[in-house]
């Protein structure tokens, strides 16, 4: 081999194998850190992952708001209307965080609630998964605001 | 009628931008000097129109004219004057409208300033800039109309949205706009050089001060969104990867890479290509980055409503400039490959490397920001990316980067000693080992974090690299020419990145965040200070009303400040946290209001930042060094000395090491 080859040669596997290091420790960081999103009914179905960190999307149910005297914690439960999924969150809670309006909530099953790490809120209908609000708008046009009363078995997708 | 005028002056823009696109290039084609010609007036009449429209639309926000759509949805009685100027590009309409201002006035610039180009050359660049300008007054005029009437017109408007009621946010768009659409400029450079079929070391000689002073704007851009959500989101951090951030953060990647691989062009003549396909990926990435932000396609703090015209004209332009482009430097990349070669260890391959793994940076970021629409797209599920991902690759990616910048300057062009670069780093990595200890041992007790340790040694190996080559400059060149300008701000530039990675890794590291309860009267002790909470009072403004509190500081015991946090209730029912700083060079002391709670107590943030303020300081030391180098006499030679200025300079490259950066 010439030496002007090998030089090629030598610089295609070292770009190679950095490329190979690259897209492998992207894939491990990808799927260590991705967040699926789940609605209360999806977690009754079994969807969510029981240990793993996931987001929960939903709506904060009216009259649900629960603080502790003492310290910053905080429970809730988050609605599609067709389930509900109780939520336990330590900490302060963002300034859009309000009942009645969606919430993405980050964190994981705990014994039946929802552990929450980070609390995210918005006016935005964009921040509702779309599963979440089209069930809330199947609800709101039956005209049962009452979760209770939702019998209806198909919520998510 | 105003307002009518606004459009019509967009539309003669349009019509002024199509002259200046096509003619140019068809001139420069048929060789027809009559067509060139066209470029510059039309350049400048378009800019001229632009301006008028951005002038109305300016003049019917301080005037209240609500029958403006626009104008109702984004201010109202109550709006202070500079806050209902700033609402101009408050959303999506207005900043498009910025945008495009910004891009005449970019091109205004190389209207008047660029006579001294080939004429070929300069109307080709003309050319280019123009088609970019029909497509965005296209897009502003089809689906984002600043000056749409609503009638009847209401008798008072909606609100500004209240994050962006803060002087911090009157000068952050239009910075980071000045720093996007500046790549433009290398952009037209590289398509103009692919159209000509050659690329002449000449352009990228003058392209270089373009692409600094851009480079120097989105830093500052960067800086200033950083601190602006640092200090008005109200939870105390300066960076979330959040789409938004990455948006703005990936053309910077690349345009670092951009700057660097400038000057290698420039010097040696070498890796012509990948300069020009780095201004293409900086300049796209750019436009990505305003339309993911701007167009909803990814939720974040800042996006507005999703409208699926808009989104379609989006991509379909995206398609056209990003396919456009590359598809012609597939063409004629072959042409302009090349270049001269370099050993193994040289100063090119030194940045070479930083240049793949800043670039590999930016497509890690790209990969992760636009995962959700992937995922989406495939039925994977509503995945979003954690931080986590950024924060882990980014460091992985920079952390031999940053092993490398001191040894750069250091290095040859062409062929670089290896025994004096691994001396170089030897002596800045074992005095970046002592002086850390020494520092370490000064001001702390107990063992600091690995995160702490990194982010004092890294800090001080870059600034060792910085003044040793300051110093050996300063020995061995002569009186006078030590420091020019390009080099200067290379260092200030370097120096920078030293500041602005002690402040981020101390800020990880040192930082205590107490998330509690406060009744008045608590005290909450954070090492030695103490925050006294007072209680919490009433109080409004020009448009809002808020609850404020009042939080004696102590330090050891005395008193040193009284900082008020507020929580505010605008007139249209939204809240929004304002953050009390007692801000030093040290440290900053910060306090927020969290939610009222029973009894008079209130959810509080408190929290002790050590060094927060230097990655600031770091990115405005590296702004700084931007516009420096960007001002070197070098960059501006006139017309007739060009000719042999670019041939001698060639021959006279390889000279001392590091003469010029």
């Amino acid at each position: 081999m010439n030496p002007k080859r090998k030089r090629r040669l030598i610089v295609a596997l070292l770009v190679i194998a950095a490329a190979t290091v690259a897209i492998s420790l992207t894939v491990f960081a990808l799927q260590q850190n991705m967040n699926y999103l789940y609605s209360p009914t999806e977690i009754d179905a079994g969807k969510a992952p029981p240990h793993h960190q996931f987001r929960l999307g939903g709506v904060v149910k009216e009259h649900s708001v629960v603080r502790d005297g003492q310290s910053l914690k905080v429970q809730f439960v988050v609605t599609d209307r067709f389930h509900d999924m109780p939520v336990v969150y330590t900490g302060i809670l963002p300034d859009l965080f309000r009942e009645g309006q969606s919430v993405i909530v980050t964190g994981h099953m705990d014994d039946g609630h929802f552990v929450g790490t980070e609390v995210l809120a918005k006016h935005d209908e964009t921040y509702m998964p779309k599963e979440v609000a089209d069930a809330i708008r199947k609800a709101q046009a039956a005209g049962r605001a009452d979760p209770k009363h939702m019998t209806h078995p198909k919520g998510g997708s | 009628m105003l307002p009518e005028l606004g459009q019509f002056a967009l539309v003669l823009a349009l019509l002024l931008a199509t002259l200046q696109g096509v003619l140019p290039l068809l001139g420069a084609w048929r060789g027809s000097p009559a067509m060139m010609a066209v470029a510059r007036p039309a350049a400048i009449g378009q800019a001229l129109f632009v301006a008028l429209a951005f002038g109305l639309l300016a003049y019917a926000f301080l005037h209240f004219d609500f029958s403006v759509a626009y104008v109702a949805d984004n201010s109202n009685l109550a709006l202070p004057w500079y806050y209902r100027f700033a609402a101009v590009w408050g959303a999506h309409e207005g900043s498009m409208l910025l945008w495009m201002l910004i891009l005449n006035l970019w091109t205004l610039a190389l209207a008047i300033f660029g006579t001294r180009l080939p004429e070929v050359f300069h109307a080709r660049v003309l050319g280019v800039l123009g088609l970019l300008s029909v497509g965005f007054l296209l897009f502003i005029l089809l689906t984002s109309n600043p000056f749409t009437r609503l009638l009847p017109p209401p008798l008072d408007g909606a609100d500004l949205n209240p994050v962006l009621q803060d002087p911090g946010m009157t000068f952050h768009p239009p910075v980071l706009y000045m720093g996007y659409v500046g790549f433009s400029v290398a952009f037209a450079f590289s398509i103009a050089a692919l159209l000509g079929g050659g690329l002449d070391k000449q352009w990228v000689r003058w392209a270089r001060p373009w692409t600094n002073v851009a480079w120097g704007f989105l830093t500052l851009g960067i800086v200033a969104g950083s601190w602006w959500a640092y200090a008005e989101l109200g939870w105390g951090g300066w960076w979330f990867w959040d789409p938004v951030e990455n948006a703005s953060f990936m053309p910077w990647l690349v345009g670092t890479a951009l700057i660097h691989s400038q000057a290698i062009t420039e010097k040696r003549g070498s890796l012509p290509a990948w300069t020009v396909l780095l201004s293409i990926f900086a300049f796209s990435l750019s436009l990505l980055g305003t339309f993911l932000v701007r167009s909803g396609v990814l939720t974040s703090v800042h996006s507005f409503a999703a409208d699926p015209k808009r989104g379609v004209f989006i991509l379909i332009y995206l398609c056209i400039v990003i396919g456009g482009s590359l598809l012609l430097y597939a063409l004629r990349a072959p042409k302009v490959a090349g270049g001269k070669p370099f050993a193994p260890l040289s100063r090119e391959t030194l940045l070479l490397i930083v240049n793949l793994l800043l670039t590999s940076a930016a497509a890690m970021v790209l990969l992760g920001t636009l995962f959700p629409l992937i995922g989406d797209a495939f039925g994977w599920g509503r995945i979003s990316v954690g931080p986590p991902y950024f924060g882990s690759l980014f460091i992985l990616l920079m952390a031999p980067a940053i092993l490398l910048l001191p040894l750069g300057p250091f290095a040859r062009w062409g062929r670089a000693e290896g025994r004096l670069l691994v001396r170089i780093g030897l002596q800045a990595a074992v005095s970046a080992v002592v002086l850390a200890g020494v520092l370490f041992a000064a001001r702390m007790s107990g063992v600091p974090s690995w995160r702490a340790i990194l982010g004092g040694l890294s800090s001080l190996y870059v600034i060792y690299g910085v003044l040793a080559f300051a110093r050996k400059r300063w020995r061995e060149a002569p009186r006078g020419r030590r420091y020019p300008a390009e080099m200067l701000g290379m260092l200030v530039a370097h120096f920078g990145v030293g500041i602005f990675l002690a402040g981020v890794l101390l800020t990880t590291a040192l930082s205590v965040e107490h998330d509690i309860r406060m009744a008045p009267g608590q005290t909450e002790t954070i090492g030695a200070y103490g925050f006294r909470f007072e209680g919490v009072t009433h109080t409004t403004g020009p448009n809002w009303k808020a609850d404020q509190g009042a939080v004696q500081v102590l330090k050891n015991g005395h008193p040193l400040t009284v900082l008020h946090p507020q929580k505010r209730t605008y007139e249209r029912g939204q809240v929004q946290t304002e953050s009390a700083v007692e801000a030093g060079p040290m440290r900053d002391l910060y306090v927020a209001l969290g939610e009222p709670l029973d009894n008079g107590a209130w959810a509080m943030r408190i929290y002790v930042k050590p060094f927060v303020r230097w990655l600031w300081g770091g990115g405005i030391l590296m702004m700084i060094g931007g516009f420096i180098a960007a001002a070197d006499r070098r960059f501006r030679l006139r017309r007739e000395a060009q000719a042999n200025a670019s041939a001698l300079h060639a021959d006279r490259d390889p000279q001392p090491e590091g003469a010029q950066a």
